[in-house]
């Protein structure tokens, strides 16, 4: 045994038998603590502020004042950056490896955007002082509405939308308001194909709209003879998300419009997947009437583990007098909101999505996005998803079963679990598997098209060397599973900061909340 | 282009790999009618000083809150936000993650919603919440339609005092979705108003406290007015600093709570994003829109959490989810946790203490000022005051003088003849110098 001369072993001690030895005795693994809820550390009477006392007792407010104790527990400055820090490390993130979410879009998120976004100048301004005190803003907002109907060539954007879905209720409330503006009320269906985001469905059903699917072409594409057959004078819209969530480019789109403006009807198109081709094709040129962006995905705000996103939407000619307020204007004074429907020029808007002017702080990050990238920036940055996505095809075809072999796909590859067959090993196994090799899964199950779907999105983000470690991992892991190595995929994931968790017995015995009485440990059943 | 790894060199290699002979080949199935060669009519790519550079100087065009005196509310309020907070937040871990659907590699994500669910519901006095939505105003749209499914009745009763984006915001979703609205006439201090407007089809009576005009109220009275008639009440509030004084919507009898969380954690960005905090009675969860964090355990036993009960959500449900919500507002429902464990109960007390006291400080300085009217009765740290002549008027001369004075009622709404209402809202960032050179100001500009 190698020491040194106080007796300190300097070479490990014990032959690597591939063992992970004993479970540890406080629940921590190594730099992974097993850290306790706020509500468990007894700090209800801790707090990590420091503030004055209140001037003046309120003394004024009777019995609207509260008496019971909240509930809320406190942490000193210390305790909670390292409660917080620890928990952090549990996370999986775009800044530790590939995140290939297909549909999700999970690119390098620039720290310029978040420098910018702080300036006192954009965070610490307010939605409702003058509007003669915040023309840097409003003339922010413009800027960012003349590059987005820039890229997509549309004539209007309606930028509040919060988020995608959102923009999809924004974009089928416009077409609604410009139907009963036209005499057309009683259209109150919705086509969609199977193949859409769960959010169209949910968004058109809301919104009062009746869904009805349409059918898909072998090669992965709408079924043209089937929505010809579905589109008539009841027809409100169709929703189409292009390229579509098989990864693939509509290819007759320019006739899908066409045979859905003769019907009358306005084509609503998901923007979800516009990193494809932004820069590079204008869905202004393929007939599109509404179209979402996500500026958590495209123009790469962070998705801060869940939100906030923002989802502008563009619009035709044919719809932009119906946008939402509020209305950004330039007049005599510089720029100007108009905030009420009804009022001056923004008479047909059909309301409001919410309160205030929309997501400021991802109009800033996304607007820095875009003066980087510039024009020629953003159209590589769509060559380079749709080249990344087609390698990885390209890499893994022998190995796994691409879902539309044929032609190429745009910035996602979509596989389904064909390949699997005989091993015993599901979609989910092999997404688990990949958590143990240091990759987050790949968007599973979705689209419902494709049996076990695989949905793989790189980004343009990924360095060919990182595409090259996936890809070396994913070979790997498909050699076990052809070779029957199947423990290493039912109890995977084994070495993320926990294992498999009872999805079942969370939605069977729900408890979404931490409680004062001490509740029995959950069990599986 | 410094966010883009790839060499002309592996471009070609990869090109080679895939075996066609340029990128175009790849986009072969885009029409040749929207095939463009050229780049758009847009500027070419600039480098970080350039851009931080043109982000500096629009910036620049906006007087900030911190700049001098400032007094608006009105649903987004300026709160000190510690740094610890904004630290932890930009952790790539939870800033670059996305919404956890791999529930063995976000553990960090799941536990602090589950944190943050149990704070909301103790905030509210409810017996659960969700992991947050957009906003107060959509939250409360959310809420109109969940009421709805609960009673299978098609009505919405808001009260005048419910802050008209609000309104605007209900009634663009009611009205689609086929639900009536009913919205009481304005009116500074008559929530109770929504009692006599509940008939045999209101789903809902949507009451706001404090109110937009600041107005406190008691609602107890209307919970069980409700309750007596099959509806839910609903209780917005657009100022959570106000429930470390006052009393929770959920001890006076609320069926759904909805808040702007903004003012823990989250900064005024010009209205957004913020966050939507959504709680309510157990029973109802079912019907409840957006995610669910819950406790569950793993293969060995050990206590973890996950999203749960998704079969209410659109990726499950598509059309018969109880709403579209994908993406909500997780890393400002994050800073909203973190603040609000740094303040705990006792720093969130005493935050909402010097809140009112600061408030009833600028009371005193304005009632003192000629022609000033105080209108708003028992408030938290906003209320409304009458000035002789428009409002809006006399907030553009004071922004000259350097003092935000606050928000005209106009400025949300035209139509309800308050032109002489000025929305005025006072915070612990608020130096009793501001409120000095306020009223000395205001009393100038009205003696002119």
């Amino acid at each position: 045994m190698s020491m040194n001369s106080v007796g300190r072993p300097t070479r490990p001690q014990t032959a690597n038998d591939g063992a992970r030895g004993p479970e540890t005795l406080t629940g921590a693994r190594g730099l992974l603590q097993d850290e306790a809820l706020i509500f468990e550390r007894d700090g209800w009477h801790k707090t990590g502020v420091d503030l004055p006392e209140a001037s003046a007792p309120a003394d004024d407010l009777g019995s609207l004042l509260r008496t019971a104790p909240i509930g809320l527990p406190g942490l000193s400055e210390p305790e909670a950056v390292r409660h917080y820090v620890r928990l952090s490390q549990k996370n999986h993130a775009i800044d530790l490896a590939l995140y290939p979410l297909g549909s999700c879009t999970m690119k390098h998120n620039p720290r310029l955007n978040e420098k910018v976004a702080r300036l006192p100048g954009f965070a610490d301004i307010h939605p409702l002082q003058p509007q003669s005190t915040v023309q840097g803003a409003l003339q922010l907002m413009d800027r960012l509405a003349h590059w987005l109907k820039t890229l997509t060539g549309m004539p209007a954007v309606a930028l509040t939308p919060k988020a995608g879905a959102h923009g999809e209720m924004c974009g089928m409330l416009t077409i609604r308001a410009a139907h009963e503006a036209n005499g057309q009320g009683h259209r109150k269906t919705v086509l969609a194909p199977t193949s859409a985001h769960g959010t169209n469905p949910a968004t058109a059903a809301f919104v009062g709209y009746t869904v009805v699917e349409i059918a898909q072409t072998l090669d992965g594409r709408v079924d043209l003879a089937d929505l010809e057959s579905k589109l008539g004078d009841h027809v409100a819209a169709i929703m189409v998300t292009n390229p579509n969530t098989c990864g693939l480019f509509e290819r007759d789109v320019v006739e899908i419009a066409r045979l859905t403006h003769a019907a009358g009807a306005y084509f609503y198109c998901d923007g979800a997947n516009f990193n494809a081709i932004v820069g590079r094709v204008r869905p202004g040129d393929l007939g599109v009437d509404a179209m979402h962006i996500n500026l958590h995905k495209t123009f790469s705000t962070p998705h801060g583990g869940g939100g906030p996103g923002a989802g502008p939407v563009v619009l035709s000619e044919a719809l932009a007098a119906f946008a939402p307020t509020p209305w950004l204007v330039h007049g005599d004074d510089g720029f100007a909101l108009i905030e009420h429907a009804g009022e001056q020029s923004a008479e047909t808007a059909f309301g409001r999505m919410s309160a205030f002017h929309g997501q400021m702080g991802m109009y800033v990050r996304a607007y820095a996005y875009m003066l980087s990238h510039g024009a020629d920036g953003l159209r590589q940055v769509a060559e380079d998803a749709v080249l990344n996505a087609n390698y990885l095809k390209a890499r893994l075809s022998d190995v796994m079963s691409p879902a539309f072999p044929d032609g190429p796909c745009m910035h996602e590859a979509l596989f389904d679990d064909s390949w699997l067959e005989g091993t015993g090993v599901t979609t989910l196994d092999f997404a688990k598997a990949m958590i143990d090799e240091g990759f987050h899964p790949m968007t599973m199950y979705f689209p419902l098209v494709v049996h076990g779907a695989m949905l793989i999105e790189p980004t343009e983000t990924e360095s060919k060397q990182e595409l090259d470690r996936f890809v070396v991992a994913l070979r790997a892991l498909a050699a076990a599973a052809k070779a029957g190595d199947v423990e290493r995929f039912k109890g995977a994931p084994f070495h993320a900061p926990m294992r498999r968790l009872d999805e079942t017995l969370a939605a069977r015995k729900p408890r979404l909340r931490w409680k004062p009485v001490a509740e029995a440990p959950l069990a599986a059943e | 282009m410094r966010y883009l790894p790839l060499t002309p060199e592996d471009r070609t290699e990869m090109l080679g790999v895939i075996g066609v002979d340029s990128i175009d080949a790849l986009f072969v199935d885009v029409p040749a009618s929207a095939q463009r060669s050229g780049t758009v009519d847009l500027p070419l790519h600039a480098g970080e000083l350039e851009v931080e550079r043109e982000m500096a100087a629009l910036a620049r065009r906006n007087r900030a809150a911190g700049d001098g005196p400032f007094f608006c509310g009105a649903g987004a309020y300026r709160h000190h936000v510690p740094a610890t907070v904004d630290h932890i937040i930009q952790r790539s871990e939870f800033l670059t993650s996305y919404t956890p659907y791999q529930p063995e590699i976000a553990q960090g994500t799941l536990q602090v919603l589950f944190e943050f669910q149990t704070q909301v519901a103790a905030l509210t006095g409810m017996e659960v919440a969700n992991a947050s939505l957009y906003d107060g105003s959509t939250a409360a749209a959310e809420a109109v339609m969940m009421a709805t499914r609960v009673t299978r009745r098609n009505k919405a009763v808001m009260s005048g005092g419910l802050h008209p984006h609000y309104v605007e915001t209900v009634e663009t979703l009611a009205h689609a979705a086929g639900v009536g609205t009913q919205r009481l006439a304005v009116a500074i201090d008559a929530e109770d108003a929504v009692i006599a407007a509940i008939d045999a089809d209101t789903a809902c009576v949507v009451v706001q406290t404090p109110n937009v005009f600041g107005t406190a109220t008691d609602v107890t009275k209307i919970a069980a007015a409700a309750q007596a008639a099959g509806a839910l009440l609903i209780v917005v509030t657009t100022e959570v600093v106000s429930l470390g004084l006052l009393k929770s919507p959920g001890e006076m009898g609320a069926d759904i709570v909805v808040a702007e969380g903004q003012s823990i954690g989250n900064g005024l960005n010009f209205g957004g994003p913020y966050v939507g905090l959504f709680a309510c009675k157990e029973k109802y969860i079912r019907q409840a829109p957006g995610r669910l964090c819950g406790e569950t355990v793993d293969a060995d036993g050990r206590r973890g959490f996950v999203l749960t009960l998704s079969t209410r959500e659109q990726h499950i449900r598509r059309d018969k989810a109880t709403s579209n919500i994908c993406t909500n507002s997780g890393l400002c429902a994050l800073a909203f946790s973190i603040h609000m464990s740094l303040l705990g109960e006792v720093g969130l007390r005493q935050l909402a203490a010097i809140n009112h006291a600061k408030a009833r400080a600028l009371r005193d300085a304005l009632a003192a000022v000629a022609g000033v009217e105080i209108l708003t009765p028992r408030f938290f740290n906003e209320f409304a005051i009458r000035v002789p002549g428009n409002a809006a008027g006399i907030v553009e001369t004071l922004a000259a003088h350097g003092v935000i004075a606050g928000v005209p009622f106009s400025r949300l709404d035209a139509k309800a003849g308050l032109d002489d209402v000025l929305l005025v809202a006072a915070t612990e960032t608020t130096l009793d110098i501001d409120i000095t050179v306020f009223s000395k100001v205001l009393a100038k500009v009205i003696a002119q």
